[in-house]
């Protein structure tokens, strides 16, 4: 397998989703000095206002639809399981995440594929068969809410203040990340994409509240496929099927590691991406992966919108459906890319890392590359000697590009004009949906979580919507301030990121326990997530502040940033455990009458109506279940 | 979702169907004047053609099957 570098991971970390890709250092791709990847024509530009036309007109019909705070916070709680479903997925499926893990797919081959299926479709059928009932008889607005009721005030307020931080300051990453993609991929200006995203946000959020984002994100999900799926299906045809595909990565690469799931984690030393499979099952396929998909209150906040029990526990098991197809349009792509982009003169093109491209592009200050730091950084590549002496001579045509650019590479060589305003579309919607998850959660939990209980706990519904609007308004402007600090000081980005990965097992670990254990207390709940969040926090500092640190928190001298967030993930989990467990002995539990609604073996769960086999959420979770397996036996 | 409000497949059928129309209307003209954008593979397939009719199907299906005021 080719061994290539990595890039300095300023998206390693996970960023709004479990699988959120390691996109590289994004940011400092403004500062090169290249030309636009694609040109739009007048068509394409169409087909771009027309899905923005269409988000703001669907936020102005809904907004007669969301007058009382249960309509504008919950959806009214009348979301089918499909739609539930659909937006329960869509709200993680974002366009950093699409553009990173093509570029993941191209770097370390089909292991990516691990963070789709293992690091998703358990932790989606255990909320909907387990987790969810609670959830939903509780009757809680949101996670906090749900800390609340089980623990009491204090755990509750910890959470929705780290939760409401983490949200806003990601809205703005989110809007900062859209603007650099669509500087380097169209050339357009930051300003300008920051400017019209938070206006449409703003609007079609604050006019329809959840309701309107749910739609969108419905919306969204439809065009993702729409636009993107194209790409593997052109490109199978063209590199000649599956096996076809193989065979000449085999031949290009020398080696069949691209295609293998599993087997080559047996060490961190087998596997470029450093990991090893116990990080895999137990980090990401429990601690992040659990602790993601059934606390983060982003993507369970579609579920609870659901019109009843059975579809709230439907939502996560048809989303996982569909969670199982995202490699198709992301991982796939990536693996054609290795074998099908070429060069102007039909030579295969390599993409490289970030590092290689700051190196070798002259900056957008006119500053020229330095050839021997440019040769320096090439030599860490494959690229060939050929190829290296073109892009040092300054030879048109001898651009390099990054492995994030896979995707929209491969969309430019496929979609012609009308089908890639299409697929850049699908981008924005990508993108424009999670800012608008991001503030719609933001908004519930603030007002729900934070200024009903410790601000103004006497006021009038209409007060509480009026708030929920102010907070999208506001919202909005801080994450536009946000975007404009990420873009000041990029540094800033990496620490944002962290707060997601910082404390969801914590959060994990404080939920899991509240909810099957009776004996778990209030203090225990407390302080297990608080300094649960502490030790989290603190392994993160101390691998930023000392990087050799990473061989102790993720066991190995072999690993590599990946690896850490599997396993700071782990430990976080395991240490909030252990301070749950003992805090709780040393303190006395509520009665169990007092639980109930709120933990398994203190419930009685409403019976729901009879339907026949086909129609339970049993039955298809054993599909999904069956799928699975299949799925990564098929590519062990 | 419920009575006589629009439902979001409505809004998606529209979407579809003016992207196909659009779409597929464009790989029309590009198939009779013979002129395709330079550097974009597989033209011969006529890709708007076919997905841009797939587009406007799908979407015709889903306006009529949720037009405003039918009963779903």
């Amino acid at each position: 397998m080719e061994s290539r570098p990595r890039g300095d991971g300023m998206f390693e970390l996970v960023p709004v989703s479990t699988n959120a890709a390691h996109i590289g250092s994004l940011p400092s791709l403004l500062a090169f000095a290249s030309s636009p990847l694609a040109h739009l024509r007048a068509l394409d530009i169409a087909i771009i206002a027309i899905y923005f036309g269409m988000v703001i007109w669907i936020g102005f019909y809904l907004k007669g639809q969301s007058n009382t705070s249960e309509e504008f916070f919950m959806a009214g709680r009348e979301m089918t399981a499909w739609i539930a479903g659909l937006s329960f997925v869509s709200a993680n499926l974002g366009s950093l995440e699409l553009m990173g893990w093509a570029g993941s797919a191209y770097q370390y081959g089909i292991l990516a594929t691990n963070w789709y299926w293992i690091g998703a479709i358990p932790a989606m059928l255990f909320l909907g068969l387990v987790m969810m009932p609670f959830y939903y008889v509780s009757k809680t607005h949101s996670v906090p809410g749900y800390l609340d009721l089980r623990y009491g005030g204090e755990a509750r307020s910890v959470a929705a203040i780290s939760f409401a931080t983490e949200m806003i300051l990601m809205s703005g990453v989110n809007m900062f990340a859209m603007a650099v993609v669509m500087k380097v991929v169209l050339g357009w200006d930051i300003n300008f994409s920051i400017i019209v995203s938070s206006v449409a946000v703003a609007l079609y959020v604050g006019l329809g509240g959840l309701r309107s984002a749910i739609f969108n994100e419905v919306l969204q999900f439809v065009l993702i496929w729409g636009g993107a799926l194209l790409v593997p299906i052109l490109g199978l045809f063209q590199a000649g099927g599956w096996t076809g595909l193989k065979a000449r990565i085999l031949t290009n690469m020398g080696s069949d590691s691209y295609f293998h799931l599993w087997r080559d984690t047996g060490s961190f030393a087998a596997n470029p991406m450093g990991v090893h499979w116990t990080g895999i099952v137990f980090g990401l396929g429990f601690a992040i992966s659990f602790g993601y998909w059934t606390t983060d209150f982003l993507v369970v906040q579609r579920v609870l919108a659901a019109h009843n029990l059975r579809a709230a526990r439907m939502a996560p098991i048809i989303g996982s459906f569909f969670k199982m197809a995202v490699p198709f349009i992301v991982i796939l792509p990536g693996l054609l890319g290795l074998v099908l982009l070429q060069n102007p003169d039909g030579s295969r093109r390599q993409l490289v890392g970030e590092d290689v491209v700051a190196a070798c592009v002259p900056s957008a200050t006119g500053q020229p590359a330095v050839p021997s730091v440019c040769s320096a950084a090439m030599a860490k590549t494959n690229l060939t000697a050929e190829t290296q002496q073109k892009v040092l001579s300054g030879a048109p045509d001898s651009e390099l590009h990054t492995y994030n650019q896979a995707l929209p590479l491969m969309m430019v060589r496929y979609l012609g004009p009308g089908l890639l305003g299409l697929g850049i579309t699908a981008l924005i919607a990508g993108f424009m949906s999670g800012m608008a998850g991001n503030v719609s959660a933001f908004s519930t939990v603030w007002t729900y979580d934070i200024y009903k209980p410790l601000i103004n706990k006497r006021g009038s519904d209409s007060h509480y919507v009026l708030v929920g609007r102010l907070s999208i308004l506001v919202g909005v402007i801080v994450s536009i301030g946000a975007a404009y600090l990420v873009q000041q000081f990029h540094g800033i980005m990496d620490y944002v990121q962290a707060l997601f990965s910082i404390f969801i097992a914590p959060l994990l670990a404080a939920i899991l326990f509240g909810m099957f254990w009776t004996r778990a207390t209030r203090l225990a709940g407390f302080l297990g997530l608080f300094t649960g969040i502490l030790f989290s926090a603190s392994l993160f500092v101390w691998v930023k502040l000392n990087p050799a640190k990473l061989a102790v928190v993720a066991l190995s001298p072999d690993a590599k940033p990946m690896a850490e967030n599997v396993f700071r993930a782990l430990w976080a989990f395991c240490f909030t455990a252990i301070v749950i467990i003992l805090v709780s002995m040393l303190t006395k539990p509520r009665p169990v009458a007092e639980l109930d609604g709120l933990v398994y073996g203190a419930t009685k769960l409403p019976t729901e109506e009879w339907v026949p086999f086909y129609k339970r959420e049993w039955f298809w979770a054993a599909i999904v279940a069956i799928i699975f397996v299949i799925l990564n036996v098929l590519v062990w | 979702m419920h009575g006589s409000r629009i439902a979001i497949w409505f809004f998606i059928g529209l979407q579809l169907l003016v992207y196909g129309v659009i779409i597929f209307g464009y790989g029309l003209y590009e198939a009779i004047s013979g002129s395709y954008a330079p550097g974009v593979q597989l033209t011969n397939l006529h890709t708007q053609i076919w997905w841009g009719g797939l587009l406007l199907l799908l979407g015709l299906l889903y306006v009529v099957k949720f037009r405003p005021g039918k009963a779903t």
